[in-house]
C-alpha cells in the first residue's frame, strides 16, 4: 500500500486536476453559448443560398452547358476530401469522429481505385491524419489565430478549393464536419460540395418556378456557385466550432466528475491506512506493556 | 390595402435588418438600378457595389454594399452579401482603405473584363461616397 505521503500528494495533484478541468469546462460553456448562437444566426443566409441555388438550376434546361461547379467534370477519378477539425485537443470524440468517418470513407474511394486527394483545416485533422494519408494530403490549412470562424477565412478556402478545380486537380469534393445537434450529440458529417447534389427541393417553393432573372440564369450561377461554396465552409466552420465547445463542455464535465470520484476514493484510502497506522501503534505499545 | 412589403437582408455572419413596411427599394442590380415595389414579378438578380436605398414611409435608409444576390418573391425581398455597412455609420478611412485595396486589384493582370468592370464600378460609388 501507498505511504500516506504518496497518497496526499496524490489527492492534491488530482484535486488541481480537476480545478483545471472545471475552469475549461466553464470557458466552455460560455464559449459555446457564443457560437451556438453565430451558427443559428448563419443558418438563414446559406438556407436562402441554397434555396436560390435550387431555383435557378431547376431553371436551367441545358445541362451539358451548365457551369462545370455544378455538374462536375462528367468523370469522377480524383476525389478532394476537406476535413474540417478543430485546433485544439481535450475536447472528447470531436476529432475522433471526424476523422473516424473520413477514414471510411478514404477507405471506401482507395477501394475503388479512385485517386485520393486531402485537405485539412485544422491542425488536430492533419495530425490524426498524416500517419496513413500523409501522401494524400495536398494542403493543411490552420487558422490558430483567428478566435472566431469568420467568413473570411472560409472564403479563403473556398477559393483554395475553387483554384484547384479550375486547374483540373480533382473532379468530386466532399467536406467534413461535426453537426451541431445539441451539447451531447454531435453528428459528423460528409456533404458533397462539387458537383452539387441536387438535394431535394423544399416543398414550399415547387410551386412557382417563374422566376425573372437579370442577367441570365448561368452567369448568375456562375457568379453565384463559387460564393455558396465559401458558404458551405463557412457553415460547416460554425458548426464545427459549436460543436467543439460542446464536446469539450461535456468531456471536461465527465473530467471533473471522475476525477471528484478518484479524490472521493484515494480520501477513503488515505483515512484507512492513517487508522491503520494508528491501530498498528496502540497494539504495539499494549503489547509492550503487557510483556512487563 | 397598404403599399408595403417586406425586406430581408443577411450576411453570412447574421440576419443583418429585417423590416416589414417597406415601401419602395432601389438595389443596384447587374444591369442598372433597379427598383422594387409591392407585387413586383418575381425576380433573381445579382447585385454590384452600390448603394442600397429603404424607403418606408417618410424614412430612407441607406447601405453600400460590395456585392449580392437578390430575390424578390410573394412580396418579400431577400438580400444576400457578404458585406455591408450601414452608410451613416461608414468613416472616412474605412472607404480609402477599400478603394485603394480596390486600386490594388485592378492593378494586377490577373483579372478578368468582369471583374475589372465590377472593381471600376467599386472604386466609382467609394469616390462618390467619400466626397459626400
Amino acid at each position: 500500500m501507498a505511504s500516506l505521503d504518496e497518497l496526499k500528494k496524490r489527492i492534491s495533484s488530482v484535486k488541481s486536476t480537476q480545478k483545471i478541468t472545471k475552469a475549461m469546462k466553464m470557458v466552455a460553456a460560455a464559449k459555446l453559448r457564443r457560437a451556438q448562437e453565430s451558427a443559428e444566426k448563419g443558418r438563414p443566409y446559406s438556407d436562402k443560398m441554397n434555396n436560390i441555388i435550387l431555383n435557378l438550376s431547376n431553371n436551367i434546361t441545358d445541362i451539358e452547358n451548365s457551369p462545370r461547379l455544378l455538374a462536375g467534370t462528367g468523370e469522377s477519378k480524383v476525389y478532394l476530401c476537406v476535413v474540417m477539425t478543430s485546433d485544439r485537443g481535450l475536447c472528447g470524440g470531436f476529432n475522433t469522429n471526424i476523422i473516424k468517418k473520413a477514414k471510411s470513407y478514404f477507405q471506401k474511394i482507395t477501394s475503388e481505385g479512385k485517386t485520393l486527394k486531402i485537405i485539412t483545416v485544422g491542425s488536430k485533422g492533419y495530425d490524426q491524419l498524416k500517419r496513413v494519408y500523409k501522401n494524400n494530403i495536398i494542403e493543411k490549412i490552420s487558422f490558430k489565430e483567428s478566435k472566431n470562424a469568420n467568413y473570411f477565412d472560409a472564403d479563403k478556402v473556398g477559393k483554395i478549393i475553387i483554384n484547384k478545380f479550375e486547374k483540373k486537380e480533382f473532379d468530386v469534393c466532399t467536406i467534413f464536419y461535426n453537426q451541431f445537434k445539441n451539447v451531447i450529440t454531435q453528428i459528423p458529417q460528409e456533404q458533397q460540395i462539387i458537383p452539387l447534389k441536387s438535394s431535394k427541393r423544399v416543398e414550399e417553393n415547387s410551386a412557382q418556378d417563374n422566376y425573372e432573372f437579370e442577367p441570365e440564369e448561368d452567369e448568375i450561377l456562375n457568379n453565384l456557385l463559387p460564393k455558396n461554396i465559401s458558404t458551405q465552409i463557412f457553415k460547416a466552420m460554425l458548426e464545427n466550432s459549436a460543436s467543439e465547445q460542446g464536446s469539450r463542455m461535456s468531456a471536461m464535465d465527465n473530467a471533473t466528475r471522475n476525477a471528484g470520484e478518484m479524490v472521493d476514493r484515494l480520501t477513503i484510502e488515505y483515512n484507512r491506512s492513517r487508522q491503520a497506522a494508528i491501530t498498528k501503534e496502540l497494539i504495539e505499545i499494549i503489547s509492550g506493556a503487557e510483556s512487563l | 390595402m397598404s403599399e408595403t412589403f417586406n425586406i430581408e437582408i443577411v450576411n453570412p455572419e447574421k440576419s443583418f435588418l429585417k423590416k416589414e413596411n417597406v415601401s419602395e427599394v432601389v438595389v443596384p442590380a447587374f444591369e442598372g438600378e433597379l427598383g422594387i415595389l409591392k407585387d413586383h414579378i418575381s425576380i433573381i438578380s445579382f447585385l454590384k457595389p452600390g448603394i442600397i436605398k429603404i424607403f418606408s414611409g417618410a424614412e430612407e435608409e441607406r447601405f453600400y454594399i460590395d456585392d449580392g444576390i437578390v430575390e424578390f418573391k410573394d412580396n418579400s425581398l431577400s438580400i444576400l452579401t457578404s458585406s455591408i455597412f450601414d452608410i451613416k455609420n461608414l468613416d472616412k478611412n474605412h472607404i480609402s482603405n477599400s478603394i485603394s485595396e480596390a486600386e490594388k486589384e485592378l492593378s494586377s493582370n490577373e483579372i478578368d473584363d468582369q471583374k475589372r468592370f465590377l472593381l471600376n464600378h467599386k472604386v466609382e460609388v467609394l469616390k462618390s461616397l467619400s466626397l459626400n
